[in-house]
């Protein structure tokens, strides 16, 4: 274990409270997506490259726009007046 | 005696649907059949107006102290139960082998024959690929054909609400916004996110990735595509038919091909399909087209769900 790999897991940890602790979903969200991230990081630390690449892939992107999509679906992302911006 | 437990069981059942001191419910309740004698009528009448101050009793103690005292137990019970949860799992942790140590159970001879004489037989580099579409191919097979059925069944759902909207002729948001920002990042990241999954994708049975990485990638590709330059471009050469079509098709050339390569002899010994050179392009077999099959199915499925679930449309 070298100190970098210490770090990741303590944000990592850190990462997992701050989720679930957050009141605002979107900053949730936010911080889930940069516990995939860090996750991938450490799979490519742990020797398992294809499961980096997957985690990068579904939980750091696709898995946050279903969430993001979910959080505009219930009210929590507001839109810029009548404008449908879709990025969101 | 009946009557009672009867009477007994529809207070309870009003309780529990929320309706119990409504003054119709004592409408409902039927008289006792007029054959009975006259004392056992009181009695159940009695019976009645006992179990009526009851409730009323305890509803109205419920308004004043129920929600408090809910909410206390609720959390403590939450906190209690987090803590059991988690004090288990540790325990669990603790009790696991040492994370790569030589006498791990993993340690076994699956592990050698895999990695000895995997890259001879199924001819692919990357064992992880050998294993997941050659040894358990069937496995992911499964794992295909769950995506697509919750594709298919989304689709379903959102089939009644997609007829309303059909009506009105429009679609539910209308892309006005014209995003500069957006549509330049995405000019420049579009064709690299899509090269960068046809290279996971192609290279599946050489390098670290494959089908389901690569779908993913692909997949992102589409969606940032859709939020730049709207639904409308997206849906011009990926249609809700071209999306059934290419799923069914990639589902249906897997279940054919690796159902033939295991009615034949099961490791490809005998299927008469070419292994080709350990390390180029064309080799592994099936792998290859197997990986193609399940990157069109997750990048086509993934989509799906987005674009359903922001537009209710493919």
């Amino acid at each position: 274990m070298t100190i970098i790999e210490w770090l990741l897991l303590g944000f990592l940890i850190v990462c997992a409270i701050a989720a679930s602790m957050a009141k605002n979903l979107l900053n949730s969200v936010i911080i889930f997506m940069s516990y995939s991230l860090v996750m991938s990081v450490i799979w490519v630390l742990l020797r398992s490259p294809d499961l980096a690449i997957t985690e990068a892939a579904v939980g750091a992107g696709v898995t946050s726009i279903l969430f993001f999509l979910a959080l505009r679906k219930v009210g929590q992302i507001h839109h810029e007046h009548e404008h449908e911006s879709g990025s969101k | 005696m009946n009557e009672d437990l009867r009477i007994i069981w529809r207070n309870f059942f009003n309780w529990v649907m929320g309706n119990g001191a409504r003054p119709e419910n004592e409408e409902i309740i039927p008289e006792a059949p007029p054959d009975l004698p006259f004392t056992q009528k009181q009695e159940s009448r009695n019976s009645r107006f006992h179990e009526q101050t009851l409730h009323e009793r305890y509803s109205r103690w419920l308004e004043i102290h129920g929600l408090h005292l809910f909410s206390n137990v609720y959390s403590g019970m939450s906190v209690l139960i987090c803590v059991v949860i988690v004090l288990l799992l540790l325990a669990t942790v603790a009790e696991l082998p040492k994370f790569g140590s030589e006498n791990n159970p993993a340690n076994n001879e699956v592990m050698e024959r895999y990695i000895i004489s995997g890259g001879e037989e199924t001819g692919a580099q990357n064992i992880v690929s050998g294993m997941i579409l050659d040894y358990r191919a069937f496995d992911t097979f499964g794992e295909s054909a769950v995506l697509f059925t919750a594709a298919v069944s989304v689709l379903m759902l959102l089939a009644a609400s997609r007829r309303d909207s059909k009506n009105s002729g429009e679609r539910l948001h209308k892309f006005t916004k014209d995003d500069s920002i957006l549509r330049g990042v995405a000019l420049i990241s579009i064709p690299a996110i899509v090269f960068l999954g046809c290279i996971v994708i192609l290279n599946g049975h050489l390098t670290p990735g494959g089908g389901f990485s690569g779908g993913a990638i692909l997949s992102a590709a589409l969606i940032l595509a859709a939020n730049a330059y709207g639904f409308e471009s997206v849906h011009k050469f990926f249609s809700e038919r071209k999306f059934v079509i290419m799923s069914s098709a990639a589902l249906m050339i897997y279940a054919l091909s690796k159902g033939w390569s295991f009615f034949t002899g099961a490791n490809d010994f005998e299927s008469h399909i070419p292994k080709g050179e350990l390390g180029n392009i064309f080799s592994a077999g099936l792998i290859l087209p197997l990986n193609i099959c399940v990157g069109l199915i997750v990048a086509g499925t993934l989509y799906g769900f987005y674009a359903l679930f922001s537009e209710e449309e493919i």
